[in-house]
């Protein structure tokens, strides 16, 4: 049932992947990156993280996916133009990219033996209680540093979108 | 015999990193390439929670939670010189923003 479960949804993560890849408009680009992050929230889920899985849908599926869709709008973005110099990457980049994840695969069976198998509910710790009681304890200076950065990035990022003076 | 192999989802973070490297790489416009980034991220949050899925410790869950509060920041500095770009160059493809060549 695990199994189905993680070949499911890890199928179409990669799908999604290979389709933000190749697609040539940036909002199906988008479509598919939200598909893959739907599927890893499933996945985060299979593996006891139920505040990241909920975060992941919220955060990354909901608010960040969502400004790029309204950029990709605003700019009213093209399909990208083709140009003739991609056959180095058709014919040298995939073989290379295949071989060199079919030697990942073989050096991470090789080196992180799979004595232990992930199953739903075998581990529960990642509650919103154990993640916020960690998060105010152990993890606080970086949290509170984390507040730091999400304001100067809206500081900075208001000051990069605004119009000239002379415009 | 039941449960998924742990290592299974290192693999399918490795792919899912690979193929954020390969668009970063041959897309050209650059909303594309920042989406690769993203999922670059994504890769490796998989990764950080099966990890602690292993190690039965929920410090890997922080980790990832700090990732996605820095892609926010990230995704909201990057967009907005995105629009800075587009204003000034009028256009969104990396290869033609080339005023620093020759």
């Amino acid at each position: 049932m695990d199994l189905v479960l993680f070949l499911t949804f890890a199928i179409v993560a990669v799908g999604c992947a290979v389709n933000l890849v190749l697609q040539r408009h940036p909002i199906s680009a988008a479509i598919s990156l939200i598909g893959v992050m739907a599927s890893l929230a499933v996945l985060y889920l299979l593996l006891g993280a139920e505040f990241i899985a909920a975060a992941q849908v919220i955060v990354y599926a909901g608010a960040i996916m969502v400004l790029f869709v309204f950029v990709i709008m605003l700019l009213n973005a093209e399909a990208e133009r083709k140009t003739g110099r991609s056959l180095v990457a058709r014919y040298i980049g995939i073989p290379s990219l295949v071989l060199f994840l079919s030697l990942l695969g073989v050096l991470i069976h090789a080196l992180y033996p799979s004595a232990e198998r992930a199953s739903f509910g075998g581990f529960t710790g990642g509650t919103p209680q154990n993640v916020g009681r960690l998060l105010f304890t152990r993890y606080l200076l970086p949290f509170e540093a984390t507040s730091a950065l999400i304001l100067i990035a809206i500081v900075g990022a208001v000051w990069l979108a605004r119009k000239e003076a002379g415009e | 015999m039941t449960g998924v192999p742990l290592s299974w989802f290192l693999i399918l973070s490795a792919v899912l990193f690979s193929l954020g490297v390969a668009g970063f790489l041959i897309r050209r416009s650059v909303l594309t390439v920042f989406m690769s980034i993203e999922l670059m991220l994504n890769a490796v949050n998989l990764s950080f929670v099966a990890f602690s899925y292993q190690l039965k410790q929920v410090n890997g869950h922080l980790f990832t939670f700090f990732v996605m509060v820095v892609a926010a920041a990230e995704a909201a500095l990057g967009l907005a010189i995105i629009l800075a770009v587009f204003r000034n160059r009028g256009t969104l493809q990396v290869d033609e923003v080339n005023s620093m060549k020759n």
